[in-house]
């Protein structure tokens, strides 16, 4: 076997030690293998979406499982910002500043109707998707998104670094602006997909 | 009624106003809400309101509340805004609601910040958003909507969905950050 003494890095591959492993795992996949699992979350969170975020971060989801559990309230430490909530016109000078202070590579996460469309707040302060002033990558569906869905948000920025890396988010211009959907068995809520809409329909009282 | 004798008082200082206490809400089985409110004329709001919290069965400490409602195309309303004061009394448990009219094209209130120093952030807001001048305000700038805004948003003519001030922000990039 490649097992060393005082865990020397081994040269068959096995690791010995987690510093080992992770140089091994970068070795053999990129640095971006790093990138995806550390992915420190900005939670610019203004409404429910907010709440719904913390759950995740909580231990019943436990982002932790995806090295995302650092949630900096601090723009030049972290790399993915997630938008959870409506922004009005006069957060919207704060949300790009902050986007600006933000270190490259950084990533955005539009999470829930709000962000994404303006939701139902249809009114004159109220930013209708905050894409046309940020880069967004990802939007995550939902009013708000249910956990299982952010979770399969973060999964697809983790994609995004694997497979895009720092091009991904120098190169971007309007972002990648992927839709997620929510995994098999998770409701989206009232109003979403065929199914609801067929309850709608055979329920008058609805 | 505690508050009965406080409208007393104001009629009696001020008989040539014709204070007529009215209902604020007022059910469709006749009954109302038991709560009264008086029409003031903007030119002598100031002394009212001073006598209202000085006066010994009046004793308004208390400003709750200072809104406006807009009432273009209200059904038989013949003044367009409507400047209403929520006022309590703390020593005496009664409360009486204030109301002065004002119309366009120069919606014009005196400040009552010097008798209710806690009206200043509220007469702002009703600045802000209707658009009605306080005069003698100490500090009259906007409080909610942000600098560029020019309307008054919470008027009944102005469109829901603004008129595009919500698109036409400039974005923020690194040069002008």
């Amino acid at each position: 076997m490649g097992l060393t003494e005082q865990g020397a890095p081994a040269r068959s591959g096995i690791a010995t030690t987690r510093l080992d492993y992770a140089l091994d795992m970068i070795h053999r996949h990129g640095i971006n293998w790093a990138r995806k699992h550390s992915l420190w979350p900005m939670p610019f969170a203004t409404a429910c979406c907010g709440i719904e975020f913390m759950a995740v971060a909580a231990s019943r989801y436990d982002l932790a499982r995806f090295g995302a559990e650092a949630c900096r309230f601090s723009p030049r430490q972290s790399d993915l910002m997630i938008v959870a909530g409506r922004v009005v016109m006069k957060m919207l000078p704060v949300l790009q500043r902050i986007y600006t202070q933000m270190c490259e590579p950084k990533w955005v996460i539009s999470m829930g109707a709000c962000a994404s469309t303006g939701g139902v707040f249809d009114t004159y302060a109220v930013v209708q998707g905050i894409d046309q002033f940020v880069p967004v990558d990802v939007y995550l569906p939902g009013c708000p998104p249910r956990p299982e869905t952010i979770l399969e948000g973060l999964m697809a920025i983790q994609r995004i670094v694997r497979e895009e890396g720092v091009r991904s988010s120098s190169e971007r211009g309007h972002g990648l602006q992927m839709v997620i959907e929510p995994p098999p068995g998770v409701e989206m809520g009232p109003g979403f997909g065929e199914r609801s809409l067929g309850d709608r329909a055979s329920n008058p009282v609805l | 009624m505690a508050v009965a004798e406080a409208i007393a008082a104001l009629q009696e200082r001020f008989p040539e106003l014709g204070l007529a206490p009215q209902p604020l809400v007022r059910y469709a089985d006749g009954r109302d809400s038991g709560q009264l409110w008086v029409r003031v004329p903007a030119d002598r709001l100031l002394e009212v309101a001073r006598f209202a919290r000085d006066d010994e069965r009046c004793r308004f400490e208390q400003l709750c509340d200072l809104t406006c409602v807009d009432y273009l195309n209200y059904p038989d309303a013949a003044d367009r805004f409507g400047v209403v004061y929520s006022l309590l009394s703390l020593s005496q448990r009664h409360r009486l609601w204030l109301k002065v009219f004002v119309n366009d094209p120069e919606p014009v209130v005196p400040s009552v910040t010097r008798i209710w120093k806690g009206a200043e952030w509220p007469e702002r807001e009703v600045f802000d958003l209707f658009g009605i001048r306080f005069e003698g305000h100490p500090d009259l700038r906007r409080i909610l909507c942000p600098e560029g805004i020019e309307d008054h948003p919470l008027r009944k003519d102005y469109p829901l969905r603004g008129r595009g001030e919500r698109e036409a922000f400039v974005p923020i990039d690194r040069e002008t950050a």
